[in-house]
């Protein structure tokens, strides 16, 4: 191999993975309350079926997916429905949630329920599982995984690029997954690979995971065409288009999406979701979701119920030190940081990361001085400098036409190596709201 | 130097000069577009602020409007009085009844009396922090206090008081509707002024749900309904509306039961008192 598999530009933060990274994974105890926002997943709310009083088991269905581009939402514990209202959701905002008074001694038994045999399914059958189990993308985008199973025909799929590389500091989620459970993973690259009607797979694993990738290697099937992949440590490496780079040389032009350069791209814990979809018949209730950071005092992956409060999660970790000032859904580089505590673990997070004082502390900003440290960071070739300079005199339109804001994907390089401390990753993110804002706007009128 | 060369360069230059002089000449007369002069005298009296309020792309589109007659000149709401006196004796027509407009925020509550769960740093604008995580305030429909409303506004007609609620000055404000663009959270509306009943949250929530989040919210107790005159107000969605069509049986009755005061009757400018509260409390 003469290519060094990676991508150019990118940033090296420190990682601290060391935390949890040899902390086998747990199960965490039922809270006492779960709350179930009806917007979990990129795409339509589902709608609710369960009204208040209405008793539900575990893994069974509270609200249903509302079209293509939507997935249902399970029960993650045996329950009364309390009430269906407002509460925070860990964007910030307010949104409709399912809430649940979980039952204290109930064994927390699914209903008997069909477990799907998958050799004699039919590709589209799979995919139907797999939107039925609710299942989207666990790598943080909460994307529903069906859409990206059924491709248009005029984009022929030639390969399966697993996710594994887990680049934002701190987080372990994936990395455990493969250690612990590497079975379940060839598993599910299996059954993708049926679905998608692929002949080749590729797992992608940072190097700073040895482990991971010497046990994959080890488990992996004979007859499965599929290898595992170490690649350089390197942050965003596991940005899908940096991955599909890294791996086939190919990049995916502006604009596009991996299934137009034949790739499709799925996060190691989606494919073990669906994997134990596949072994138990269970919808996706549950998810490993790293707690960690120099703020909490018992670091830990742990399975955690989807729809516990984050509190509830950061207390069975023994809660928070006294000088934590910040705590992040997410990796720090791309996590949002939580404004309410009890919002509920969603679908889509991937750790709970506590700050101190000493590494969120606040940046004095200075003026730009155009040293270009920014666009040597950035992974997508873009010049963040220039758009940064647009932003400030709110020229957003300027920017998605001349600047290609478009193709940001708001990884946060550019912020992390500005001497200026100018926050541009967020000034991207008010220029893509202000442009989505316009444009809906324009359609109301 | 050769003194013909001098002569001859100024004569052929001259030449050019009064062939293209009398073409454009020719053409002025023949091309010629009459334009009613009173567009430009209208124009001329106008504010000149180009604020968009009135409805057309401007003041000189507005000028032609009114010159055909379309519309009166009191549909500019910027210009005072004698300024319409002089456009309406301009054109001949009565100035017409201006029904004075301005802008009025749907939230009350300042960082004195909204409940905050979490300090944000970062890009100093409310759509930069509404676009990542909203903010302060535990209230997500309340008032962000950034001041994107008072940056947008064009007459300075909003300024932001110290509990970091905007004020809008009735006299300034020209109800352009700049800030109802800018607020992420569209927090204000265009009303007239003589509207004078104003339910002044957006929370959603109801009861204690919506107190604790902020002392000023409405909890949709449905007090003001019952006092005031029949179909007024309604609770709708956590929130007493307000139906504007029947405005005229509005008094100030709606609002002397209310227990947080999120139904208000404003005199004049918003958040009056706040800002002598305030101020007395900060000496």
């Amino acid at each position: 191999m003469w290519r060094k598999l990676t991508f150019s530009h990118g940033v090296h933060p420190p990682e601290h993975k060391e935390l949890t990274n040899q902390v086998p994974i747990r199960r965490m105890p039922f809270p006492d309350e779960i709350v179930l926002p009806v917007r979990q997943h990129a795409g339509r709310p589902a709608k609710p079926i369960v009204k208040p009083g209405d008793w539900v088991e575990r893994g069974d269905k509270v609200a249903e997916a509302d079209g293509f581009v939507s997935v249902p939402i399970h029960s993650s514990a045996a329950g009364r429905v309390v009430e269906v209202g407002w509460w925070p959701h860990p964007d910030g905002t307010m949104a409709e949630a399912i809430m649940i008074q979980v039952e204290k001694y109930s064994p927390q038994i699914p209903r008997p329920r069909q477990i799907p045999r998958w050799e004699g399914l039919s590709p589209q059958e799979v995919v139907s599982w797999v939107q039925k189990g609710g299942v989207v993308g666990l790598g943080g985008a909460a994307f529903p995984t069906h859409v990206k199973l059924l491709p248009p025909k005029e984009f022929p799929i030639q390969l399966l690029l697993v996710n594994g590389a887990e680049c934002e500091p701190y987080l372990t989620t994936d990395h455990r997954t493969m250690v612990e459970f590497p079975h379940r993973v060839w598993f599910g690259v299996r059954i993708m690979m049926k679905a998608l009607q692929v002949q080749r797979a590729v797992i992608g694993v940072e190097k700073n995971k040895p482990d991971a990738i010497e046990i994959l290697s080890k488990t992996r099937p004979p007859d499965l065409n599929a290898e595992v992949i170490g690649l350089t440590v390197k942050y965003p490496q596991g940005a899908e288009k940096m991955l599909i780079k890294a791996v086939t040389g190919r990049e995916v032009p502006s604009g596009k999406l991996p299934m137009h350069v034949g790739v499709v791209v799925q996060n190691v814990g989606t494919i073990s979701c669906i994997a134990e979809i596949f072994e138990t018949g269970l919808p996706l209730i549950e998810r490993v979701v790293t707690v960690t950071g120099p703020g909490v005092r018992r670091p830990s992956n742990l399975i955690v119920p989807v729809g516990t409060k984050i509190r509830d999660v950061l207390e069975f970790c023994g809660g928070l030190t006294e000088d934590v000032t910040e705590v992040i859904t997410g990796g720090p580089m791309m996590g949002g940081a939580q404004p309410n505590l009890d919002a509920p673990v969603t679908k889509g997070i991937t750790g709970i990361v506590a700050l101190t004082r000493k590494e969120a502390r606040i940046r004095q900003v200075y003026p730009c001085i155009k040293c270009g440290h920014c666009l040597d960071a950035c992974p997508m070739f873009l010049n963040p400098s220039l758009m940064g300079s647009l932003a400030q005199t709110a020229r957003y339109q300027e920017m998605a036409d001349r600047a290609h804001l478009w193709d940001c994907m708001l990884c946060g390089a550019c912020s992390y190596v500005c001497p200026s401390n100018i926050p541009l990753s967020q000034m991207f993110a008010l220029a893509k709201y202000q442009l989505s804002r316009l444009r809906k706007k324009e359609q109301a009128a | 130097m050769d003194l013909t060369l001098v002569l001859t360069s100024v004569a052929i230059l001259a030449g050019v000069g009064l062939v293209f002089g009398s073409l454009i000449a020719a053409a002025n007369a023949k091309l010629k577009v009459w334009e009613d002069p009173r567009i430009e005298a209208v124009t001329e009296v106008l504010p000149g602020a180009n604020c968009g309020a009135c409805g057309y792309a401007g003041c000189r589109a507005f000028a032609e409007a009114a010159v055909k007659g379309v519309v009166a000149p009191a549909g500019c709401t910027v210009m005072g009085d004698a300024d319409r006196e002089e456009v309406a004796s301009l054109l001949g027509v009565e100035a017409g009844a201006a029904v004075k407009r301005v802008a009025r925020l749907l939230c009350a509550g300042g960082s004195d009396v909204a409940h905050r769960r979490a300090v944000y740093h970062g890009v100093g604008s409310c759509a930069a922090a509404v676009a990542v995580t909203g903010g302060g305030k535990a209230c997500p429909w309340g008032c962000v206090g950034l001041a994107d409303c008072a940056v947008a506004c064009t007459f300075n007609a909003i300024t932001m008081n110290a509990v970091d609620l905007p004020v809008v000055d009735p006299e300034k404000c020209t109800a352009c509707g700049d800030c109802v663009d800018a607020c992420p959270l569209d927090l204000f509306t265009i009303m007239p002024l003589d509207h004078k009943l104003i339910v002044q949250c957006k929370n959603l929530l109801e009861g204690e749900a919506a107190e604790q989040m902020c002392a000023v919210a409405c909890t949709a107790c449905g007090r003001c309904v019952q006092d005031a005159a029949p179909g007024l107000i309604a609770i709708k969605n956590g929130l007493a509306v307000i139906d504007y069509q029947k405005i005229h049986l509005a008094n100030p009755a709606a609002t002397a039961r209310c227990p947080t005061g999120a139904i208000v009757w404003v005199e004049g400018a918003q958040f009056a008192g706040t800002r002598e509260l305030v101020g007395s409390d900060v000496g």
